[in-house]
């Protein structure tokens, strides 16, 4: 039996997963890293991206998308905070785009500081919905 | 003495009234499942992220050097009270006491000098408010939890307060809202948000149930966390996380509570519209009863005297 870690990703709404994964790889805000059981204790905040979880053969098999949120990693569990998380094969292509689009448009005309902070926060997000399925079209050829 | 036929109407009336309460007691039982499951659901969010934060605060040297929403503002003259009501009424006492709770609140900070702004959430609040406090109420949101509460229109108030908070239009800010703790019972709960009590360690560790019976294996951890990227920024960004699923939290039990509530009203206005129906019949019976009697006594003794 291989070693594993009890992954958890919770929104307000639900506990949407709870399983033991032996590799999972989360977009950290200072980069990506991965979490391996027994890591060491930290505590960091996620910017959109994908959360890819690994199974035993090292091969994905799931990718769920999140736009903000913390993650808590102790030796025996690794929790993930986010808003709102989606499943990236449940995201499609225009979704993706339409919000990109929206989101450049709404930088455009923005013309206070905070709206104009706003509006790049979200065009982050939705350059990350894109990435996050092109990776996923690349991934499946 | 009312007529045969003026009873008859009053019995049609009140049976339709309790059709309609019991129509709506159905519907607020199928609500309040649902609100159930879904302020269970939210549990775990709100837990994890207690965990977190007061993991996080546990690494800080001084509260000194913690954000605003954490440390105060360091003024104590300018209250915030976000008061959660339902849009709609018979609900038994649910609005009503609220706000009650609510006035003796305001009266009390009026007392201490205090200046007080409220933040209504649901129309029959600041219905109930506007006749003595009507200078105070700053906004009212409506329809927030129409259909359920949701996360969103939470999301929303947190930054809106948050945008307040920053502006220090006010320093304190308390939620009054009703906690769920039976379909028949509700509880009013006042509970302070900004700034943010800090939860104590320690305390929680030795008293188990509180923090979700998670204090004992972690607590040796705290302190011990790798930070990205700082402890600051952290903070930072958590706290205003933290103060949405406040808020979330508060709308999920007061729309639980909301849907309780009103099943109940609407369970006591049903069996209430039953006993009347049984008293309108057996009124109504008699008194038929008695036109017969009286016609039979006239027509025997017109017969008797041929």
């Amino acid at each position: 039996m291989e070693e594993t870690i009890r992954f958890e990703i919770v929104t307000p709404a639900k506990l949407m997963l709870s399983e033991e994964v032996p590799l999972v790889v989360l977009p950290g805000e200072q980069g990506h890293f991965g979490v391996l059981p027994r890591h060491a204790p930290l505590l960091s905040s996620l910017r959109p991206g994908t959360i890819e979880i690994y199974d035993g053969k090292m091969k994905i098999t799931q990718q769920i998308f999140v736009e903000t949120g913390f993650v808590e990693v102790t030796p025996e569990r690794c929790t993930v905070l986010a808003e709102e998380a989606i499943p990236v094969q449940e995201i499609t292509r225009d979704f993706a785009e339409e919000r990109l689009k929206r989101a450049s448009d709404a930088l455009m005309v923005a013309d206070t500081f905070g709206v104009r902070v706003g509006a790049e926060r979200e065009l982050r997000a939705a350059e990350a919905m894109c990435e996050a399925v092109d990776m996923m079209e690349k991934s499946r050829g | 003495m009312p007529s045969l036929k003026d009873l008859r109407n009053r019995i049609t009336s009140v049976e339709s009234t309790r059709k309609i309460t019991s129509a709506m007691k159905m519907v607020a039982g199928s609500k309040l499942k649902r609100a159930e499951t879904s302020a269970h659901e939210g549990r775990p969010y709100a837990q994890r992220m207690e965990r977190m934060l007061s993991d996080l605060i546990g690494t800080l040297p001084t509260l000194d050097v913690a954000p605003k929403l954490l440390a105060g503002s360091g003024k104590d003259s300018s209250h915030l009270l976000i008061i959660i009501t339902a849009d709609r009424g018979l609900c038994g006492g649910f609005n009503v006491n609220i706000a009650r709770a609510a006035r003796r609140r305001i009266e009390a900070l009026h007392a201490q000098g205090k200046q007080v702004k409220i933040l209504c959430i649901g129309k029959k609040g600041r219905d109930s408010l506007r006749r003595y406090h009507g200078e105070d109420i700053i906004e009212t949101l409506e329809n927030i939890t129409r259909t359920g509460a949701k996360f969103g229109p939470a999301r929303d108030i947190s930054r809106q307060v948050r945008n307040m908070f920053d502006n220090g239009e006010f320093d304190v800010c308390t939620v009054i809202f009703n906690t769920f703790k039976s379909a028949m019972s509700q509880e009013v709960t006042v509970k302070q948000i900004i700034p943010f009590p800090v939860p104590d360690v320690a305390e929680k560790a030795s008293a188990p149930g509180v923090a979700g019976g998670h204090g004992g294996e972690d607590a040796p951890l705290a302190g011990t966390y790798e930070m990205e990227p700082s402890e600051g920024h952290l903070l930072a960004a958590l706290l205003p996380a933290n103060l949405s699923v406040q808020i979330f939290g508060a709308l999920l039990e007061s729309y639980a509570s909301e849907q309780g509530a009103r099943m109940t009203a609407m369970d006591n206005a049903t069996r209430n519209a039953g006993d009347l129906i049984d008293r309108l019949k057996l009124n109504y019976n008699r008194t038929r009863q008695a036109a017969i009697t009286s016609e039979l006594i006239e027509i025997i003794s017109g017969a008797e005297a041929v």
